[in-house]
C-alpha cells in the first residue's frame, strides 16, 4: 500500500526532476532521489512501458536503456512537480524561519526571499508566523560575518571571546567546523590551538574575529554529529549538586545536568559537572534563593562570600 | 492481477490530465487494464474509490463533476491546480531552502523537507550539498508537533496533546483550538483557544509530550478577527519596555553589560576605587536586577533605585537560600 503510493510520489517528482537535468547519471538521480540505482531502473521501466491502451499517442518517452545516462524526453502530461503538500511547505518554512530567527547566521535577503516566495507558491501565507526579523548589533554582525568568511575559506580565525562565566574576554586561534543554532542562538564549533580540543563557542559573545592566512587545519578528530546541548562536559571536571526549588525547575533545559531527580517540595536534586566553579556561582547568584549549593562546600561559601561582599557595597551587611 | 499498483494509479493521472473535459467512470474502466478486467461492477467501484482516495491523499487534485449517483459523473486533474508554479529561486534561495531543510532531526519532517527539496530543484538550480556552508539549523524540540498543528489550523480543527508548563512537573492533557502556529526568537508556540480554560492561550511547541491528536470535525470553529497571534507571544515572552540604568563597573569586568552600554564608559573614583560609570538599556527591573547580581561585588546598582533594591533583595535571598543547607 505504502509501497505504491510512495512510488508514485517519487515518479512524479522524478520526471519532472529528469526534464530539468538532461543527460545525468543513473547514480546521480539515485542518489538525489534517496534509492539505490536498481530502484531507479524499476521507476524508469514502470514509466517507459506505462500506456494507456485506447489512447497510443499518450507515453512518457526516457532514454535511458542505451546508456548510463538518462534523459527524458517526453514526460507526457507530468511535466511539472506537483504542487507542496502543507507538510512538505511547512517544513522548509519552519526551517527558512529557524534559519532567520538567528542575527548574522545567513544572508537576510535570501532567506526573505525564499520565505516569501514559498508562501506565496503554497498559499500558507500566515499559517506560521515569525518576527520581523532582528539586525544583529554591529560588532556582533561583523563578528559572525568574519566567521562566516572563516568557515567558507577554509581558514583560522583569532577570536576575541567573552567567557560570561569568568567574565573576562579571551583571546585564542580557532580552526572552524561548522555552526550549529539551536533557537536563536548560534554556535561555532572549532578546533581551539589554545586548549587543544574542540571548542564551542557563541557566536554572540566573540567580540572580534579576525581571519588569518593560515589555513585551517581538519582537526583530526572526526566531528561528533549530534552537538549533544552544545555544552559537553568533560571527564575531568568537579559535580556540583544543587537543590532547585520549583521556580527554578528550567535549570536542566539550559545547563547539562548528570542527574535530576524530584523533590517532595516541587523542586528538583540535580547534579553537573563543570570545569569552573564560577559558572555555578553566577547561577546562584542571579536566582535569588532558588538555587542552593549542596556540594561542594567550598562553592557554597564562594556563593556566601560574594553575596556579602556585594551587600556591603551598597551599605548593606546581613550575616546569618 | 497482473499489473502492479503504481503502473494503475500513473495510468489513472496520465488519463485524467489530457485534456480539459472529464473523464466518465465508463471511459475509465474501458482505458485503465485494471479496471477492464474487474470480474463485476462492485470490483471496479471498490478498486476506483480506493485509488481515487489514495490519488487524493497524496495532494493530486482530483476533480469530480456532475451529482454523486448521476450518469454524467465524470473525472479530471486540473493541470493549473496540480502543478507547483514556478518560484524563479536565485540560487542563494535555493541555498537557503537546503539549509532550512535541514532543522529536522525526525524522520517525518526531514523526509518531507528532502521531497520539497527535489520538488524545486526541477526549476534546474542545483545546490551540490558539500558546497553549503556549514550551518545547522536546530530546533529544541517539538519536532513532531509542527504537522499536525499546522494541518488542523488549516482544516480548522481542535487538537489535544499533553503539555509541560514551565513550573510544573507533570504533564496535562489539553485540549485547544489551534489559530496559528508563531515563532519567537527561533522558538515556537501554538496560539489558540484552550477548550478546558475557555480562553486564549499561548502553548510552547517544545514543551508538548508525545503526540498531537486531531480530534472532532473539520471547520469546527473560525479565528476570530482579533487573534492577534504575534502580540500574544510577545507578551507569553515577556519582553518588558525598555528602560536604563546606570551601574558601577570595575575596570576589565563585566563586559556582558559593557557591549550594551548606551555610551562610552566613564572612569569614577567612588570611596578611593577606581570604577567604571555605564548607562545600560534594559528590559525590565527584575530579569536585570538577576543579571546585575550575578556579576557579584564587580558591579554596583546607582540608578534607577527600584533596581538597586531589587539587587539587594535577591542577594538576601541567596545568602538565605544557602542558610538552608
Amino acid at each position: 500500500m505504502a509501497g505504491a503510493s510512495d512510488q508514485l510520489v517519487r515518479l512524479l517528482a522524478l520526471l519532472p526532476w529528469l526534464q530539468a537535468h538532461p543527460g545525468v547519471t543513473k547514480q546521480v538521480a539515485a542518489a538525489a532521489f534517496g534509492v539505490t540505482p536498481l530502484q531507479l531502473e524499476k521507476d524508469l521501466q514502470l514509466a517507459f512501458t506505462c500506456e494507456l491502451p485506447g489512447q497510443p499517442e499518450v507515453f512518457i518517452d526516457i532514454d535511458y536503456l542505451d546508456s548510463d545516462r538518462i534523459s527524458v524526453i517526453d514526460p507526457a502530461t507530468i511535466d511539472r512537480p506537483l504542487r507542496l503538500r502543507p507538510d512538505e511547505a511547512v517544513a522548509l518554512l519552519v526551517g527558512l524561519r529557524a534559519l532567520a530567527a538567528v542575527p548574522g547566521l545567513q544572508d537576510r535577503n535570501a532567506l526573505d526571499g525564499a520565505l516569501a516566495k514559498l508562501e506565496d507558491a503554497t498559499g500558507l501565507a500566515g499559517l506560521t508566523e515569525s518576527e520581523p526579523g532582528r539586525a544583529a548589533p554591529a560588532p556582533a554582525a561583523a563578528a559572525a560575518e568574519a566567521v562566516r568568511e572563516g568557515l567558507a575559506a577554509h581558514r583560522r580565525l583569532h577570536l576575541q571571546y567573552w567567557v560570561p562565566t569568568r567574565d573576562e574576554v579571551t583571546e585564542r586561534d580557532v580552526d572552524p567546523m561548522r555552526i550549529v543554532s539551536v533557537d536563536d542562538t548560534a554556535y561555532l564549533e572549532g578546533y581551539c590551538h589554545s586548549s587543544e580540543s574542540v571548542r564551542t563557542f557563541r557566536l554572540d559573545r566573540i567580540v572580534e574575529a579576525v581571519v588569518l592566512d593560515t589555513p585551517a587545519q581538519s582537526p583530526g578528530v572526526p566531528a561528533p554529529n549530534e552537538v549533544a546541548g552544545v555544552f559537553r562536559p568533560g571527564a575531568g571536571d568537579q559535580v556540583v549538586t544543587l537543590d532547585l526549588d520549583a521556580s527554578s525547575r528550567w535549570v536542566p533545559e539550559y545547563y547539562a545536568c548528570e542527574t535530576v531527580a524530584e523533590q517532595p517540595d516541587g523542586g528538583l536534586r540535580v547534579t553537573l559537572r563543570t570545569s569552573d566553579s564560577r559558572l555555578v556561582t553566577r547561577l546562584a547568584l542571579r536566582l535569588s534563593g532558588g538555587v542552593a549549593v549542596v556540594e561542594p562546600n567550598e562553592i557554597r561559601a564562594e556563593v556566601t562570600r560574594l553575596a556579602q561582599a556585594t551587600l556591603l557595597l551598597y551599605g548593606v551587611s546581613r550575616r546569618l | 492481477m497482473a499489473q502492479n499498483k503504481t503502473e494503475r494509479l500513473l495510468q489513472v493521472v496520465l488519463c485524467l490530465s489530457q485534456g480539459r473535459r472529464s473523464v466518465s467512470r465508463e471511459q475509465l474502466r474501458r482505458a485503465i487494464p485494471d479496471y477492464t478486467a474487474c470480474p463485476s461492477d462492485e470490483a471496479f467501484e471498490r478498486m476506483f474509490e480506493r485509488d481515487k482516495n489514495e490519488l487524493r491523499e497524496l495532494g493530486i487534485p482530483l476533480e469530480t463533476s456532475g451529482e454523486p449517483g448521476d450518469e454524467e459523473v465524470g473525472y479530471r486533474i486540473d493541470r493549473d491546480a496540480y502543478a507547483l508554479p514556478d518560484l524563479h529561486l536565485t540560487r542563494d534561495e535555493m541555498v537557503a531552502m537546503a539549509l532550512a531543510a535541514r532543522v529536522w532531526r525526525e524522520q517525518g519532517p526531514a523526509s518531507a523537507a528532502a521531497r520539497a527539496l527535489l520538488k524545486l530543484s526541477a526549476e534546474g538550480i542545483d545546490v551540490d550539498p558539500t558546497d553549503l556552508p556549514a550551518i545547522e539549523p536546530r530546533l529544541s524540540g517539538g519536532e513532531a508537533a509542527f504537522g499536525p498543528l499546522t494541518a488542523a489550523v488549516s482544516q480548522r480543527r481542535a487538537v489535544r496533546f499533553a503539555y509541560r508548563a514551565a513550573r510544573e512537573t507533570k504533564s496535562h492533557l489539553r485540549h485547544l483550538q489551534p489559530w496559528g502556529v508563531v515563532s519567537q526568537r527561533g522558538r515556537w508556540y501554538v496560539v489558540g483557544h484552550d477548550l478546558d480554560r475557555d480562553a486564549a492561550r499561548v502553548f510552547r511547541l517544545s514543551r508538548i509530550d508525545g503526540e498531537v491528536t486531531a480530534v472532532g470535525a473539520p471547520s469546527a470553529f473560525v479565528v476570530p478577527t482579533d487573534a492577534a497571534l504575534r502580540s500574544r507571544v510577545d507578551v507569553f515572552a515577556a519582553a518588558g519596555p525598555e528602560s536604563e540604568a546606570v551601574l558601577l563597573v570595575q575596570p576589565g569586568a563585566g563586559y556582558g553589560l559593557r557591549r550594551r552600554a548606551t555610551a562610552p564608559a566613564a572612569s569614577v573614583v567612588v570611596d578611593g576605587a577606581p570604577w567604571d560609570r555605564l548607562t545600560v538599556a534594559n528590559a525590565g527591573i527584575y530579569p536585570f536586577a538577576e543579571e546585575v547580581a550575578s556579576y557579584g561585588p564587580v558591579v554596583v546598582v546607582e540608578s534607577p533605585p527600584e533596581l538597586r533594591d531589587a539587587v539587594i533583595a535577591n542577594l538576601q535571598a541567596v545568602l538565605a537560600g544557602q542558610g538552608r543547607r
